[in-house]
C-alpha cells in the first residue's frame, strides 16, 4: 500500500507538472487585466513539439543531444526521491538529499555543455550566467536540504512525509524561514522573476531560455517538460516543509495508507503545490526583475534565511 | 516670412550667416557663400555658443547655377538651430571632391559627414570614423558588411545582435565588445531600411510629397508631415488658418502621447514589471484610436496637408475627444505611477545607461534623451511656428539615465495631455484649410531655401528644401531625431552590463527607418 501511495504520487506529478506554469501564467494574466493563454497551453505545446522532427545545428555534437534526455531523466529521478505530501518517497535512504542536489547539478552540467556546444555568443553568455548563479545557489540548496534531513536521525528526504516528530511545537518560525529560503531558490533555479524572465524575447537578458534557443522538436519538448518538473519538485519540497507532519483529520480515515487517506493526501498536496504556483504568479506580477549584478545578493538572502533557520533549530539544543 | 537679416562683412572674407525664422523661406542668393575655412570656423563657433546642427548636406552645383564666382562641384549647406534667439542660421561653402573633416572639433557632425561622403562622394579628410552610414551605393558593400571596431584580449568576446531581432522591430545590427558582462564598446550598423527617400522627394511633384513623407518614419507621421507641409507652405506662400494649426498641434501631441505611453509600457515590460506593461499596451491603443477619431487613421496619415488639414474637429467631436482623453489620461497616470511606487522598478532603472550633459551636448542629442541629461532643447518652445497655442510645459531631468528618460516621458504625457485639452477647448473658429481658387497645387517659388523644425515625440525633425530656377525641387533634406541620437545610445552603453542593453535601447527607442531614410 505504501508503494502504491508513492507510485501514485509520482504518476500524479508526471501528469500534472505542466499545469503549474499554466497556473502561473494565468495568475499573471489576471493581474495584468488580460485573459491569458489557456491553462493547458504547455500540454498543447508539448504535443506539438513531440510531433516535430528536431533540427540540429551543424556544429553540435552528442552533448547537444544528450542534454534534453539528461534533464528529463534527472527530473524523473528527483520525483522518485521526493515524498509526495505525506506518502514516502519510492526510494529513501540515508543521505538521499545529496543525491537530489547532485542530480540537479548533473542536469545543469549537461545543459551548460549543450549550450556551449552550439558556439553561439548568446548561449555562451547564458551558460556563463547560469554557471555563476548556480554556483551560488547550489550550496544553499544543499544546506537547506541538510537542515531538513538533520531534523531526524534517518538523514533522508522522506522525513518530510508523515513524520510527526520532525518538528517541535514552536518550530513554525524556522520552518517559515526555511520555506522562504527554498522559495527564493525556487525563483532563481526555475528562471522566474526577479532572477530571470521566462516570457522575455530579449536574448541579451535571458539566463535559462537563451541556453535552449537552438533546441527544437522533441528535444525542446523534453527540456520544457523537465523545466516544469523541476518547478514541481521545488514546489513539492516547500509544501513538504510547510505542511504539518500529521493531521488528526486523516487519522479518522485510517491513516495515509488507506484509500481515503491517500486521496486526502493527494488533494491536500496538489492544492498546496498549485498554491505555490499562484504565489509565484503573484510575485512575478508585482515586482520587476533584478539587475543581474544584484542576483548574488538575492541568493545571499536565501542563504541568510537558511542560516537563521539552522541557528534557531540547532541553537535550541 | 522672409529673411530677417543678411549682413555681409567682406573685410576678412567671412560673412555673417543668414538668419531665418523657423518655417521661413529665403532667397538662395541671400545665403552667404563662405570659403571653407570661415564656414568651419562659423560652425565650430556657433556650436560652442550653444547652437545645434539641424541639418548638414551637400547639393550638386549643377542643380543650382545661380552664382559662379566660386569653384567647386558641390555646396555644403549647414542649418544651425539657435535656441537662445529662436532662429535658424544657414550658410554654405563650395567644395569639390574633399574638405578637411570637422568631426573632431564638432562631434555632432560625424554622421552627417559620413552620409555626405556616401551620397555625394565628397571626402571629409581626416574623419576619425569614416564608415558607411546607410550603405547607399548599390554596387558597394551590402548593409552590415563593414569593418567593425574590435577589442582584442584573451577574455574579450564579441556579441553580434541582429539585423533580424526577436520581436516585431526593424532591422539593425549591433556589435558588442564585452569583457564578461561588461560592454567595452558598442557599434551600431544601420542602413537596412535605406530607400532613398531624399532622392525620391527631390524628384516628386509637390502634391505627392506629403504622402511620401508620411511613411518616412511611421511612428513620427505627424511630425514629418507637418515639417514638409510647413516647407511647402513657405515655398508657395500658402497661409494656414489658425484652426488648421491647432488641429496639427493636436495630431502631433496625440502621436507623442501614444508613443510615450507605449514606450513607458515597453520599458516596464523589459524589466519584467507586468502591471505597467500590460496597461500601457492597451492605453497606447487608446491614444492611437484618438488619432483615428480625428482623421480615420491611427497614425494620422492623410491628416496634414499643405494649407491646413484634411479633416475638421467639430464641436461634438471636440467634446467627445476631451472626455475620452480625460479617461485615458487618468488610466495612464495610474499605470505610470506604479513605476514610481515600486522600489524594484526604480532600482532597476536608476543609474543604467547614464549619459553626461557634456556628451549630450557634444553629440548634439535632441528630444527626451537630451532633456533627460539636463538640457532643454524643445523646438516647440525655442522655434515656435507662428499661430500656435502656447506649447506644453518643458519637462527635464538631470541624471541622464534610463530612469531620467522614463521620467521625462511620463511628465511629457501629462504636459501634452493638458495641452491637448486646452487646444480642444480653445479651438479657433473658421476654416481649417486654406483653399486656393485654382485646383490644388501652387507653384513653388524659384531659387529659395526653406527650413522647418518640428518637435516630434522623439526630438526635433528638420526638413530643408531648395528650389531651382524653374521652381522645381533641387534638394530635399530630411533629418530625423534618430539620426542625432543613435550615437548617444552607443555611448550610453559604455561600461554597462550587456543585459541592460534592451532596456537602454527601449528608453531611447530610436527609429531605424528614420535614420536610414
Amino acid at each position: 500500500m505504501q508503494i502504491l501511495a508513492s507510485l501514485s504520487g509520482i504518476i500524479l506529478s508526471l501528469l500534472l507538472a505542466p499545469l503549474l506554469p499554466g497556473i502561473i501564467n494565468r495568475v499573471k494574466a489576471f493581474m495584468g487585466g488580460r485573459k491569458g493563454r489557456p491553462l493547458l497551453q504547455l500540454y498543447y505545446d508539448l504535443r506539438r513539439l513531440i510531433g516535430k522532427s528536431p533540427v540540429y545545428p551543424s556544429v553540435t555534437t552528442w552533448f547537444f543531444r544528450a542534454a534534453p534526455v539528461s534533464c528529463a531523466s534527472v527530473s524523473l529521478m528527483a520525483l522518485v526521491l521526493l515524498p509526495f505530501g505525506h506518502s514516502r518517497a519510492l526510494l529513501a535512504f540515508p543521505g538521499d538529499f545529496v543525491l537530489l542536489a547532485g542530480l540537479f547539478c548533473l542536469a545543469r552540467f549537461s545543459l551548460l555543455l549543450a549550450a556551449l556546444d552550439t558556439g553561439s555568443a548568446f548561449e555562451g553568455m547564458g551558460a556563463a550566467r547560469e554557471a555563476l548563479f548556480s554556483a551560488l545557489a547550489e550550496p544553499i540548496f544543499l544546506f537547506c536540504l541538510f537542515i531538513l534531513c538533520q531534523q531526524s536521525q534517518q538523514f533522508s528526504l522522506s522525513v518530510l512525509a508523515a513524520d510527526a516528530d520532525l518538528w517541535e511545537e514552536g518550530d513554525w518560525m524556522p520552518r517559515l524561514m526555511l520555506a522562504f529560503s527554498l522559495f527564493l531558490l525556487l525563483l532563481s533555479e526555475n528562471s522566474r522573476i526577479p532572477v530571470d524572465d521566462p516570457n522575455t524575447h530579449l536574448e541579451l537578458t535571458m539566463i535559462h531560455e537563451v541556453m535552449i534557443l537552438d533546441h527544437s522538436g522533441p528535444d525542446l519538448a523534453f527540456l520544457e517538460y523537465a523545466a516544469a518538473l523541476k518547478l514541481w519538485v521545488f514546489s513539492l519540497l516547500i509544501v513538504g516543509v510547510l505542511l504539518p507532519g500529521s493531521l488528526g483529520l486523516s487519522q479518522e480515515y485510517g491513516g495515509y495508507f488507506s484509500l481515503a487517506g491517500m486521496f486526502f493526501n493527494w488533494v491536500l498536496t496538489l492544492a498546496a503545490v498549485f498554491g505555490m504556483g499562484v504565489l509565484t504568479g503573484f510575485v512575478e506580477s508585482l515586482m520587476a526583475r533584478l539587475r543581474m549584478e544584484r542576483i548574488p545578493q538575492f541568493l545571499a538572502m536565501a542563504g541568510a534565511f537558511a542560516s537563521l533557520a539552522a541557528l534557531t533549530l540547532w541553537g535550541r539544543a | 516670412m522672409r529673411a530677417s537679416s543678411s549682413e555681409r562683412r567682406p573685410d576678412d572674407g567671412a560673412f555673417e550667416a543668414l538668419s531665418l525664422r523657423n518655417g521661413a523661406a529665403v532667397s538662395l542668393g541671400d545665403v552667404p557663400d563662405m570659403n571653407f575655412d570661415s564656414f568651419a570656423r562659423w560652425i565650430a563657433g556657433s556650436v560652442r555658443t550653444g547652437c545645434r546642427i539641424a541639418a548638414f548636406f551637400a547639393v550638386a552645383r549643377g542643380r543650382l547655377e545661380h552664382r559662379v564666382e566660386n569653384n567647386g562641384t558641390h555646396f555644403l549647406y549647414a542649418v544651425l538651430a539657435d535656441d537662445a534667439t529662436g532662429l535658424l542660421t544657414v550658410a554654405r561653402a563650395p567644395v569639390s571632391g574633399k574638405y578637411p573633416s570637422m568631426a573632431r572639433a564638432v562631434p555632432a557632425l560625424h554622421l552627417f559627414e559620413r552620409v555626405i561622403y556616401e551620397k555625394n562622394g565628397i571626402l571629409p579628410e581626416g574623419h576619425p570614423w569614416l564608415k558607411p552610414a546607410r550603405f547607399e551605393n548599390p554596387s558597394g558593400p551590402a548593409a552590415g558588411d563593414m569593418d567593425f571596431y574590435r577589442v582584442d584580449g584573451d577574455e574579450v568576446h564579441e556579441v553580434s545582435v541582429g539585423p533580424i531581432h526577436a520581436g516585431v522591430i526593424e532591422c539593425g545590427h549591433f556589435r558588442f565588445q564585452c569583457l564578461g558582462e561588461e560592454v567595452l564598446h558598442l557599434e551600431i550598423s544601420l542602413g537596412y531600411h535605406h530607400r532613398g527617400v531624399e532622392k525620391l522627394l527631390a524628384g516628386l511633384s509637390p502634391a505627392r510629397i506629403p504622402s511620401l513623407v508620411e511613411v518616412t518614419a511611421g511612428d513620427s507621421t505627424a511630425a514629418h508631415t507637418w515639417a514638409c507641409c510647413a516647407l511647402l507652405e513657405s515655398l508657395t506662400d500658402t497661409p494656414v488658418p489658425p484652426r488648421g494649426h491647432y488641429i496639427r498641434a493636436l495630431a502631433l501631441e496625440l502621436e507623442r502621447l501614444a508613443c510615450h505611453t507605449g514606450d513607458v509600457g515597453a520599458i516596464a515590460g523589459d524589466v519584467g514589471f507586468l502591471p505597467t506593461s500590460a496597461f500601457c499596451g492597451r492605453l497606447r491603443g487608446d491614444w492611437l484610436n484618438m488619432s483615428a477619431m480625428l482623421c480615420g487613421s491611427r497614425f494620422s496619415r492623410g491628416l496634414l496637408r499643405p494649407g491646413g488639414t484634411n479633416f475638421d474637429v467639430n464641436t461634438i467631436l471636440a467634446r467627445e475627444m476631451a472626455k475620452k482623453m480625460e479617461t485615458i489620461l487618468r488610466d495612464v497616470r495610474g499605470a505610470t505611477h506604479l513605476i514610481w511606487d515600486s522600489p524594484s522598478v526604480m532600482a532597476r532603472l536608476t543609474g543604467i545607461g547614464a549619459l553626461t550633459k557634456a556628451d549630450a551636448v557634444a553629440l548634439g542629442l535632441v528630444g527626451p534623451a537630451s532633456r533627460a541629461c539636463g538640457l532643454s532643447p524643445d523646438a516647440r518652445r525655442s522655434h515656435p511656428l507662428p499661430g500656435l497655442p502656447a506649447p506644453p510645459a518643458l519637462c527635464t531631468a538631470d541624471t541622464g539615465d534610463v530612469n531620467a528618460r522614463t521620467k521625462v516621458r511620463c511628465d511629457e504625457i501629462a504636459a501634452s495631455a493638458s495641452f491637448c485639452l486646452d487646444a480642444l477647448r480653445d479651438l479657433p473658429e473658421g476654416e481649417y484649410r486654406f483653399r486656393p481658387d485654382a485646383d490644388e497645387t501652387l507653384p513653388l517659388a524659384p531659387e529659395r531655401l526653406a527650413a522647418v523644425l518640428i518637435e516630434g515625440w522623439r526630438g526635433e525633425v528638420c526638413h530643408v528644401a531648395l528650389t531651382d530656377k524653374g521652381g522645381g525641387l533641387a534638394a530635399y533634406a530630411v533629418v530625423d531625431p534618430s539620426f542625432h541620437n543613435w550615437a548617444g545610445l552607443a555611448l550610453a552603453m559604455r561600461g554597462q552590463q550587456i543585459s541592460d542593453f534592451p532596456l537602454c535601447n527601449k528608453s531611447f527607442n530610436l527609429s531605424y527607418c528614420g535614420h536610414d531614410l
